[in-house]
């Protein structure tokens, strides 16, 4: 191995800009003759707009134009995935418009934009817009909306975008008939607001010269955008609009969707011929930002009498939010069902889901996106069922997993798992965990007065998304493949144009190391690039753990075929046949001679084509392709997380936190084990401390960090991360993403340690977020219901 | 932030005479609650008068049995403070944990009690401990001083300079902060002087910072955790939010306090 | 009513005309052009905004722009020497202590100042030094490490 070569702990070269205050962000580009956009959002969960008054705003100081939703009639936002209910049906779409105009339905909807020479004046003149509101009830709760009470689309019956089931209910009910054992869980997976640091900006320009627009903005997927918007809302044709999504803060999906204010800011500067800026307030982030997860869950789990899984039944009602968000609907059905029979042999599931509008903001794909749905609710499942037939943690979990010599192994729900080694993973795990050591360490725990738990998560997840065949049977709206163009120039370095977007994943640097090593050159003549539909051919983005498995695919097909034309332009200069022309470390070499010709000399060749004969050599290295996966790809891993418990104050502290995962080949270690800690503290941070909290009228009660405990770094451990690798069988890199593992296996490895470290105050259950003073509540309600007894 | 007029005075008088003149003047201390007001456009004063170079209002001394410490003075300044650190080292630890580290660079010891935020760490301090809030008008005891939710005693215009905190026999505090802003949920200052023996808890009451006389009582006779530990606080009366309920806030008192006064010694 | 304001920053001595109402850091970023300060949030919690104002550490979007007239600050763009990372940047590259960047500056500059209080410090007094900074990407786990390391390099 290299020292930048793949499996190289390469430091990265991203970062000498951000340490240095250099990166650019949207915030940081600014326009000549810009103005400033402020958003005039609603107060109210849920009301009917009666008039807008915009005359006082309009006068004041400063003030470019307001324009309302009247003013800006334009397309929806678009939903990317179209699911179909359990009779076929497909689901309910509601108009998403920019800027509302006949009623707001959450709290922070769009209801007019003032435009400004200031961002100031901008703000003082949004207080000034008069909307007159007629109030309705509002639905926050789920349970309470699928009653259909009130609607927040007076169009969608009973406030239910689709009711969808997959997997076999008659073979699943018959194998409950046949259970010696049922162990049953209602569970609530809790709302969670992604909070990248980069609060979301968009600054749209328009040339009236060229009639080009222009739209930087915060994004995990610039051609998305550019196709969504263009498209869909504004009638944009792509050679005329660019989007451009430099530096991002941070994504953790929420910037991978079209938001309305992307629209607001691209149209506006259109039609005022001038920037217009926007950038969010944190408070409005909080409001606006798509929210993640948010479901509440029935489910059942049979077994025989050796504690082996025959059947799992799933009933889930997953919150929509007020309008569907751009992968909204394929969150809880596609990434969440599909998982449900988890690392076991469990050969009937039978799921159904009802998607949900509520007068609270969009929820959509937050890191993990249905996997940490799926994993919790399995893995709380499995931990009760242990502690219900007295069948240990580590036992219950073997007697069912599928065995390493079953794959390649098809799931009663749908997917395939190419890979794995769920036993080496836990295996590993418990070592790294001195698992052996627990009792001493809780014994110690018990003389200070804490008690101490341990708690186990094995999982495995669907990522590298996606097949575009498969999603596109599945209602998928676009194709999921990934493209990359390896431009050589002529003194030999290489550009790098990828469609995977970088918000903080390293791609310039593992990126790097795969093209250095594919092409033999060194690490620093390689530059990547992305984020700008003017320069990258197309992309669909970073999400889904997606952008090494297929962008990273894509790459080595690129530089692939480079070789491949590298070798026609070596054939010809070493006058040899192309069949005898060999590549191997950067050098060309006519084989069984000593004929050779380096791979700068052949880029310079390239382009100065003296003597090509023309008719079967162009000159030029420059390559592009495009790859769409045969199959998703499946980490999987093993979490185990101890915690200590304050009795008296209900405080839990993680003690240890063991994740071992199964990535595939890992290319930049530091860079994986980066990802696996960030994601394991969006994990604990969902266990232990985040959750979204609407009132009953819908205002958002945790709308800024005051009430949103984020994850400080005194709230955390340091992470034993390690990992196990089987190598995904559908890649030429054997990759399989390592972006969401942490977040999708930590959450109930946490929570089954918080349940372990309690059981023995007669607590059998405790929610997310486990707070001091849940906790603590739990702790009475078992004290009580003891002493009934 | 609404537009506003700023002033930056050189002595207390100039001060207060520029709050006084104001359509509605504000004093800026150190500026970590007034200022994320101001952003949030909560309030729109017409004038903030800044007591950064008042140099008066700045420092730490040890006078007889007391500790005299400057309005403007840090938080870190009274956390890193060698006089407090060895004759009240509960203050001192108190100071050390209020906020973030930038807010104990930049916050005041009299902007936090003149604000008397509710969930606010010194004004339990001031109240345990019997201090006395100097002014550019008076001398005003901490039983006076904290009048309700963000209320003091304080007139228009008038100008916390100083805070004379008696030397205590033993002290402790103990916060069980709010996990998201870290403010205090439930904070209990206890503090023993003499024959005296006050409890103080800041975070918990709907007006504010308040003393357990039965706790006081308790301790007075007996200095230890176990007199008081078959005290509840009743929850009538205290803060209730999506963090804890008033029940939890009751129950955290009473440990907050026998973990104080373990702590004390 | 624009006041004149002036202060040193990264060493050079520089004026402006602001609003009152103006903070540290859109002085910073809209009049300078400093933008390696962040703002991360509007209730002076996420710490992206950290700069030394006279050598402590100060949330610039907590801070005036005319309470910071006469000071001396710096910021993420004065640390290092020319090409030459200041001892705490080069760690947390180094350790790989950052992902997206953006809560980076803050987290340096907010690093070197615990640094100056505490020279060697635990990791729990480095965990519950960066109670003012949010960082989403990294767990924290490798910015620990880099302070450690960084704060080793800067006692030299």
């Amino acid at each position: 191995m290299s020292e930048t070569g793949i499996g190289a702990a390469v430091r990265r070269k991203e970062d000498r800009r951000f340490l240095t205050g250099r990166g650019t962000y949207v915030d940081d580009i600014n326009r000549p003759n810009q103005t400033w956009a402020v958003i005039v959002r609603s107060p109210h969960a849920h009301a009917r707009i009666k008039s807008i008054d915009t005359s006082a705003a309009t006068a004041a100081p400063g003030v470019v134009a307001v324009f309302t939703g009247a003013d800006m009639q334009v397309g929806g936002l678009p939903c990317g995935w179209q699911i179909h209910n359990k009779d076929g049906s497909p689901m309910l779409e509601p108009p998403h418009p920019p800027l509302v105009s006949d009623k707001v339905r959450h709290v922070g909807d769009q209801v007019a934009v003032v435009i400004a020479e200031t961002r100031s004046q901008a703000r003082d003149a949004a207080e000034l817009v008069a909307v007159d509101y007629e109030m309705l009830p509002a639905v926050i709760d789920m349970r309470e909306a699928i009653k259909g009470g009130s609607l927040v689309h007076d169009d969608v019956p009973n406030n239910t975008c689709y009711d969808w089931e997959l997997g076999d209910k008659a073979a699943t009910d018959e194998a409950f008939a046949k259970a010696a054992h049922v162990t049953k869980i209602d569970i609530v997976n809790n709302r969670l607001i992604p909070n990248a640091m980069e609060p979301r900006a968009a600054l749209g320009e328009y040339d009236a010269a060229s009639g080009d627009y222009t739209l930087y903005t915060t994004s995990q997927n610039p051609h998305v955008i550019r196709l969504l918007m263009g498209a869909f809302v504004l009638q944009i044709p792509e050679h005329k609009l660019r989007v451009y999504a430099p530096d991002v803060g941070g994504g953790f999906g929420s910037k991978i969707f079209h938001y309305a204010e992307e629209a607001i800011v691209t149209w506006s500067a259109g039609k005022l011929a001038r920037p217009v800026k926007w950038v969010a307030d944190r408070s409005e982030s909080f409001q606006v930002d798509a929210h993640g997860r948010d479901h509440v869950t029935h489910a059942e789990l049979a077994l025989d009498k050796d504690g082996k899984f025959l059947g799992l039944k799933v009933s889930t009602l997953a919150n929509m939010g007020a309008y569907l968000s751009t992968f909204a609907s394929s969150v809880p059905t596609y990434l969440y069902a599909t998982l449900l029979a988890g690392v076991y042999t469990t050969p009937a599931v039978y799921a159904e889901v009802r998607a949900v509008f509520t007068n609270t903001g969009p929820v959509d794909a937050y890191r993990g996106a249905g996997r940490p749905e799926a994993s919790y609710l399995i893995e709380r499942l499995v931990d009760r069922a242990a502690r219900e037939t007295g069948i240990s943690q580590i036992d219950i979990r073997r007697r069912n997993f599928i065995p390493a010599e079953a794959f390649p192994y098809q799931t009663p729900v749908a997917l395939q798992y190419d890979s794995g080694d769920y036993n080496a993973t836990l295996d590993e795990a418990l070592k790294r965990a001195d698992f052996d050591g627990f009792a001493a360490r809780k014994a110690e725990a018990a003389k200070r007065g804490k008690v101490r738990g341990i708690g186990f998560s094995t999982y495995v997840e669907a990522c590298g998304i996606a097949p575009s065949a498969v999603a596109g049977a599945l209602g998928a709206r676009a194709g999921l493949y990934e493209s990359a163009e390896i431009r050589v120039h002529p003194t030999g370095s290489v550009t790098v144009f990828t469609g995977s977007h970088s918000h903080g994943q390293g791609h310039e640097t593992t990126f790097a190391q795969i093209v250095s090593e594919q092409l033999g050159i060194p690490f620093d003549n390689v530059d990547i690039s992305h984020g700008d539909t003017s320069k990258v051919q197309f992309g669909m983005g970073t999400y889904g753990s997606r952008s090494l498995a297929v962008g990273g695919e894509a790459i080595i097909r690129a530089c692939n075929k480079i070789i491949d034309k590298a070798k026609k332009i070596a054939a010809h200069v070493l006058e040899a046949s192309e069949a005898d022309i060999e590549f191997k470390d950067g050098q060309f070499t006519v084989a069984g001679t000593d004929k050779k010709m380096a791979f700068g000399d052949v880029a310079l060749t390239a382009y100065v084509p003296h003597n090509f004969p023309h008719e079967t050599l162009e000159p030029g290295l420059d390559e592009t392709a495009f790859f769409d996966p045969l199959n998703f790809t499946f980490p999987a891993g093993c979490h185990i997380c101890e915690v200590e418990v304050d009795p008296d104050t209900g405080v839990v502290e993680v003690a240890n936190f063991t994740a071992v995962d199964d990535v595939g080949r890992v290319i930049n270690p530091l860079i994986v084990e980066g990802q696996i800690h960030g994601g394991v503290a969006q994990g604990v941070g969902q266990a232990l401390l985040e959750g979204c909290v609407y009132d009953a009228d819908g205002q958002l009660l945790t709308g800024s960090y005051m009430d949103y405990c984020m994850p400080r770094a005194d709230d955390l451990p340091s992470i034993n991360a390690g990992t196990t690798t089987t190598l995904c069988k559908h890649n030429t890199l054997g990759v399989k993403g390592c972006g969401e593992v942490g977040a999708i296996g930590s959450p109930p490895a946490v929570i089954n340690a918080v349940v372990d470290a309690l059981s023995e105050l007669g607590v059998t259950d405790v929610p997310m977020p486990a707070t001091p003073q849940r906790v603590w509540q739990a702790i009475q309600a078992a004290k009580t219901a003891a002493a009934a007894e | 932030m609404y537009e506003f007029e700023y002033h930056r005075p050189g002595t207390v008088a100039d001060a207060s005479a520029a709050v006084k003149s104001a359509a509605d003047g504000r004093i800026l201390a150190g500026g970590m609650t007034l200022l994320p007001t101001l952003k949030q456009r909560l309030a729109s004063p017409s004038d903030l008068v800044d007591l950064a170079d008042i140099a008066e209002l700045k420092g730490i001394s040890v006078a007889g049995n007391e500790v005299v410490i400057g309005a403007m003075t840090r938080h870190a300044e009274v956390a890193a403070s060698a006089d407090v650190q060895s004759k009240i080292p509960a203050l001192a630890q108190l100071a050390s944990h209020i906020g973030d580290p930038q807010v104990r660079n930049r916050g005041t010891l009299g902007g936090s009690i003149a604000n008397n935020d509710p969930a606010a760490d010194y004004p339990a301090a001031c109240l345990a401990l019997a201090a006395t809030i100097r002014t550019n008008e008076r001398e005003i005891s901490a039983d006076d001083f904290f009048t309700g939710l963000f209320e003091t005693a304080l007139s228009d215009g008038e100008i916390v300079t100083a805070v004379s905190f008696p030397v205590p026999d033993k002290a402790a505090y103990m916060k069980f902060a709010n996990p998201a802003s870290r403010y205090a949920l439930v904070g209990v200052f206890v503090a023993k002087t003499g024959g005296d023996v006050r409890v103080a808890v800041t975070g918990a009451g709907s007006d504010g910072v308040f003393r357990v006389s039965e706790m006081e009582s308790a301790l007075a006779g007996n200095f230890s955790a176990d007199a008081i530990a078959g005290i509840a606080v009743p929850a009538d009366g205290l803060n209730a939010d999506i963090h804890a309920s008033a029940e939890y806030r009751a129950h955290l008192i009473g440990v907050m306090a026998r973990r104080a006064v373990q702590a004390a010694g | 009513m624009p006041v004149g304001v002036s202060m040193t920053v990264n060493g050079k001595a520089v004026t402006g005309s602001v609003e009152p109402r103006t903070l540290l850091v859109q002085f910073l970023r809209e009049h300078l052009g400093l933008t390696g300060t962040h703002v991360g949030c509007d209730t002076s919690q996420c710490g992206a905004c950290v700069v030394h104002v006279d050598g402590i550490s100060a949330k610039s979007c907590t801070l005036l722009a005319v309470q910071a007239d006469g000071a001396e600050v710096t910021t993420i763009e004065g640390l290092a020497k020319g090409d030459e990372l200041h001892p705490m940047q080069a760690a947390f590259r180094e350790n790989h202590g950052l992902q997206c960047g953006f809560c980076t500056p803050g987290m340096v500059m907010s690093a070197i100042d615990l640094v100056r209080m505490t020279p060697d410090p635990s990791e729990q007094e480095i965990r519950e030094g960066l109670e003012g900074n949010i960082c989403r990407c990294t767990g924290y786990h490798n910015i620990v490490k880099a302070i450690k390391a960084g704060a080793a390099a800067m006692r030299g």
